[in-house]
């Protein structure tokens, strides 16, 4: 008898090394996710080296992708389903396997010379070390041969599409469908039929070979779509959502957009991917370092451009001396930087919330700017948007953080209509306006306005000296610096007139409060969901306004017995809570491992608080 | 040759540029001299005043666009060619001016140098070289001549210094010329000439901090040497120099040489200046030459031309625009693969 079983959710893990085509079999099975209407997020993991030696744990190459019939906000903690092309992707990746979860190995590749390679002192498949697991023994590589032996390819060629050998296996456990896969092969070997021919043998015979094997005790699994709003979907990474933001505030608001950047991991796929779009008028300067990104962008700020930078950690500390030059001649900069391990190189592919501190603080003299945080891969777009909304409106820089999980992780992504997204509209000056002065200011948002090069009667000269108030012109004078100081201070305090106030997921009273910010919001809004779900009184307030924080964050917080901040970092956005609210007791929770949150360790964390007295 | 505008139509002046703020170089500074050859070429550019754009880095020659009546921007140590890169390349209608100096371009900002030159982004680099550093109260600077006692070399300076145009020509610089500050009428004519060129264009001043580094060029601008140490290099010229004019340079081998006309040796023999000569090497030599044994070569050194960075970003631009089904960001968001609920 054959049975399916209805699932919620699943985790599929796929790994193998770095050339073994991981990343593309997890973006095919991820299509079919889409075709099939579930919701869903995926997250590579992949080694910082190119092509670390085969068959070695350091070159191991994941793909995980969480789907589901309710709304996914995690690429999952562990994995119910691992595809594990050879000994060394199995020895990495056991320990995110649920306990009797499914394995399925390549029999073929676990030879002596493998194993000890992988670092395995006995056979892990036959030395019952996963007798807890659905092992599912398969020798792929063989199939894979046999499958398209007719063809007349050679075997090296053959053995390329193994990875389609174990997708079709994946396709057939959860009821795929070939056509999304099929027409990526169509459209990818275009110019070779053969090719095309062999991936979708290799494909078939691996979903045949699932459907016959006893292995699987016959049974399948069924997830069903999600039930997401009526609208047209994509497929997006936390990068090109940014890169997409970007130019969506660059159309909005008429200027034309100037990107300066260094490449950088993980930040380089924005400057790849604006690079692109020439014909939207987007300009990409790959500058010498990364100062010259900052600082070519802060010149075509000055030239009338939408002007961003982006980076990482490392590269944000080249920067800070140009973004201090920003503040002071207060104009609009976009500076995204996506977080990775520090200090200094660090973990480059790990993702981390440690530049917060940097990002408020990290510049000589008193130099404050907006600071927004993103919190999943496809709302990359909507803050990138907000970012440059708020740097032209308000003329100042605006950094960005995001960080290496939202980067590379992808989840579905409702498109948006253009028409739906604000107007930006940038204070520019008039020309000829006889009342113009390079630093007179608005009365409400205490911007000064926008002069062009090229504008006829608007000819003037700013720099890094201070300045003096209204004229702009060079001044040492001692009050006229406690008043600019204080300008560009309150300037940026005012921006919480126009942010929307921060909301609270849950009631609005109850026994723990957990304050997060930035990438981590999936993890929590898991945890959180889990615990009401038990029925603790525990809501969540996720921060994305960091500098200046919402007006009625003080009011949240009022309503809480306890108040816990968890952070991928040693506590740095709870420095700046307790900065601003010294009377409340904010309990921490900080995890720095280059890995997100599980959403296991917060719910027992969290519980473990509500527990104490 | 990049801007027909008739001069006469836009009926500027000198007058027209000259800003309100007090200029604050040391009395006798090399830069005032500087500032009004810069002030009287700006008419002559062929450019409506608000095109026009002077930016700088840091140290006393960078306070230089708080004097000019344009667009400025006074920027931060050694970036300035960053600045006017992001500003040329986001409108290249522009005409855009970079003031620096030895510490600003050649020290902190080497880097962005170098690349501005070998992406050939069409602004025009006035670099101020007094060989030292003044703002700071004269420390060595890159191009101090080695063993020169200064602050921070109180033993003298155990570093060989850079030569501003070897430097650049060899970063791939397609416009060198060099020019004392004692020479406003040929400071004014090469400012004109490297506003016409398209790409990068450098101009070395000789430049004499009357404070820190008194005389350092002395050799070269003095009145008694500035015949015998001088040579002024012309287009289609023979390289002829000396009081009598009774000098030149020839071709000696692989190397230059400085030869006596009479004896044999005739105008015939010499070298005649070519500064569009695509093949740098005639033009790094001729940058190097210094006294005592060469006189220094003042005047256009090298100007070829090339594809300047800001043109063919405008390029690609137009043909993309032509070429891809991308116009609009709705276009982008709904290219590739999207699905239904």
């Amino acid at each position: 008898m054959k049975s399916v079983v209805d699932l919620e959710n699943v985790v599929v893990r796929f790994a193998g090394d770095s050339g073994d085509g991981m990343q593309l079999t997890g973006a095919l099975f991820s299509d079919a996710a889409a075709v099939a209407g579930n919701d869903f997020a995926t997250f590579p993991d992949y080694p910082s080296e190119i092509r670390a030696p085969q068959g070695t744990v350091a070159g191991v190459s994941g793909f995980q992708i969480h789907f589901g019939q309710k709304n996914i906000y995690t690429s999952g903690d562990l994995a119910d389903v691992l595809v594990a092309m050879n000994p060394a992707p199995l020895k990495k990746n056991l320990e995110w396997v649920k306990p009797g979860g499914t394995i399925i190995v390549d029999t073929d590749t676990f030879t002596e010379k493998a194993l000890i390679k992988a670092g395995y002192e006995t056979n892990p498949l036959t030395d019952g070390s996963l007798n807890d697991y659905n092992l599912i023994k398969a020798p792929i590589s063989t199939l894979t041969k046999n499958a398209a032996a007719e063809l007349g390819l050679d075997n090296k060629m053959v053995l390329k599409s193994r990875n389609m050998f174990a997708l079709g296996v994946m396709f057939f456990i959860f009821h795929r469908d070939f056509k999304s896969a099929d027409e990526y092969f169509e459209n990818k070997f275009k110019a070779n039929p053969l090719v095309v021919k062999s991936n979708k043998m290799v494909m078939r015979a691996g979903y045949n070979y699932a459907d016959t094997i006893e292995a699987l005790n016959r049974v399948t699994y069924n997830v069903e779509p999600a039930s997401l709003k009526k609208g047209k979907y994509r497929n997006i990474t936390g990068n090109l959502a940014t890169a997409w933001g970007l130019l969506a505030a660059s159309e909005k608001s008429g200027r034309p957009l100037f990107l300066g950047s260094y490449p950088i991991t993980p930040a380089t796929d924005i400057l790849q991917e604006l690079a692109k779009h020439k014909s939207l008028g987007a300009k990409a300067f790959q500058a010498e370092d990364e100062i010259a990104g900052v600082v070519s962008s802060i010149g075509a700020s000055f030239a009338g451009s939408m002007a961003v930078t982006t980076t990482s950690g490392p590269g944000l500390s080249l920067k800070s001396e140009a973004i201090g030059l920003a503040v002071m001649t207060e104009l609009p900069l976009v500076i995204v930087d996506v977080q990775r391990g520090g200090p200094s190189t660090g973990l480059p592919t790990k993702s981390e919330q440690s530049d917060l501190m940097q990002a408020m603080y990290g510049r000589n003299g008193e130099a404050p700017l907006i600071i927004l945080a993103a919190s999943t891969s496809s709302d990359c777009f909507f803050f990138a948007f907000e970012a440059a909304r708020f740097a032209m409106e308000h003329m100042t820089p605006v950094i960005l953080l995001t960080d290496s999980y939202l980067a590379n992780g992808s989840e579905v992504f409702k498109i948006p209509d253009m028409k739906d997204l604000p107007k930006i509209k940038p204070p520019l000056a008039k020309p000829n306006d006889p009342e113009y002065q390079p630093y007179k200011r608005d009365p409400e948002k205490l911007n000064r306005l926008w002069a062009v090069p090229g504008t006829d009667g608007l000819r003037h000269r700013i720099g890094g000296l201070e300045k003096e108030d209204g004229s702009g012109n060079v001044s040492h004078d001692p009050m006229n610096h406690q008043i600019m100081s204080e300008y560009r201070a309150e300037k940026v305090n005012r921006v919480a007139n126009y942010i929307p106030d921060q909301e609270i997921i849950g009631d609005k009273e109850g026994d723990l409060l957990i304050v997060s910010w930035g990438g981590t919001y999936g993890n929590m809004l898991e945890a959180v969901n889990a615990l009401q779900e038990e029925g603790k009184r525990v809501s969540l307030a996720h921060f994305n306004y960091i500098n200046p924080l919402p007006k009625n964050t003080k009011e949240i917080f009022k309503n809480f017995k306890k108040i816990i901040v968890p952070e991928l970092n040693l506590g740095q956005f709870v420095m700046i809570l307790r900065m601003h609210f010294p009377e409340f007791r904010f309990e921490q929770y900080n995890k720095i491992q280059g890995l997100p949150f599980m959403v296991k360790e917060l719910v027992d964390r969290f519980n473990q608080l509500l527990e104490e007295d | 040759m990049a801007n027909e505008v008739y001069v006469k139509e836009l009926e500027l002046t000198k007058a027209d540029f000259v800003s309100d703020q007090m200029v604050k170089w040391c009395p006798g500074c090399g830069d005032h001299a500087i500032l009004a050859s810069f002030l009287k070429a700006l008419p002559q550019l062929g450019h409506k005043k608000e095109d026009i754009v002077v930016v700088s880095g840091i140290g006393c020659s960078s306070r230089f666009p708080y004097y000019v009546k344009t667009y400025g921007f006074h920027g931060i140590h050694g970036r300035a060619a960053a600045l006017a890169s992001g500003i040329k390349i986001t409108n290249p209608k522009l005409n855009v001016w970079m003031v620096t100096g030895d510490g600003d371009s050649l020290a902190i900002g080497g880097n962005h140098f170098i690349h501005v030159l070998r992406r050939n982004i069409d602004i025009n680099i006035m670099l101020f070289n007094n060989r030292i550093y003044g703002l700071t109260k004269g420390q060595y600077s890159p191009t101090t001549p080695l063993g020169q006692v200064t602050k921070t070399s109180p033993q003298g300076t155990i570093e060989h210094p850079f030569n501003p145009g070897e430097l650049a020509i060899g970063a791939q610089g397609t416009f060198f010329a060099r020019v004392t500050d004692t020479n406003p009428k040929l400071m004014t004519e090469i400012i004109v000439e490297a506003s016409k060129h398209k790409g990068t264009s450098l101009i070395e001043f000789l430049q004499n901090c009357v404070i820190f580094n008194n005389k350092t060029f002395q050799d070269i601008t003095s009145r008694e040497a500035k015949f015998e140490n001088q040579i002024y290099l012309k287009a289609g010229e023979s390289m002829i120099f000396g009081k009598e004019s009774d000098k030149g340079i020839i071709l000696d081998g692989t190397k230059l040489k400085v030869v006596k006309l009479g004896e044999g040796v005739t105008e015939k023999n010499l070298l005649i200046h070519n500064p569009h000569e695509s093949d740098p090497g005639i033009h790094i030599m001729l940058a190097k030459m210094a006294p005592p044994e060469f006189p220094a070569a003042i005047g256009v050194i090298r100007s070829v031309d090339n594809l300047s960075y800001d043109e063919q970003v405008e390029a690609i631009i137009e043909h993309e625009k032509e070429v891809s089904p991308i116009h609009t960001v709705t276009d982008l968001l709904n290219s590739g693969k999207t699905w239904d609920i």
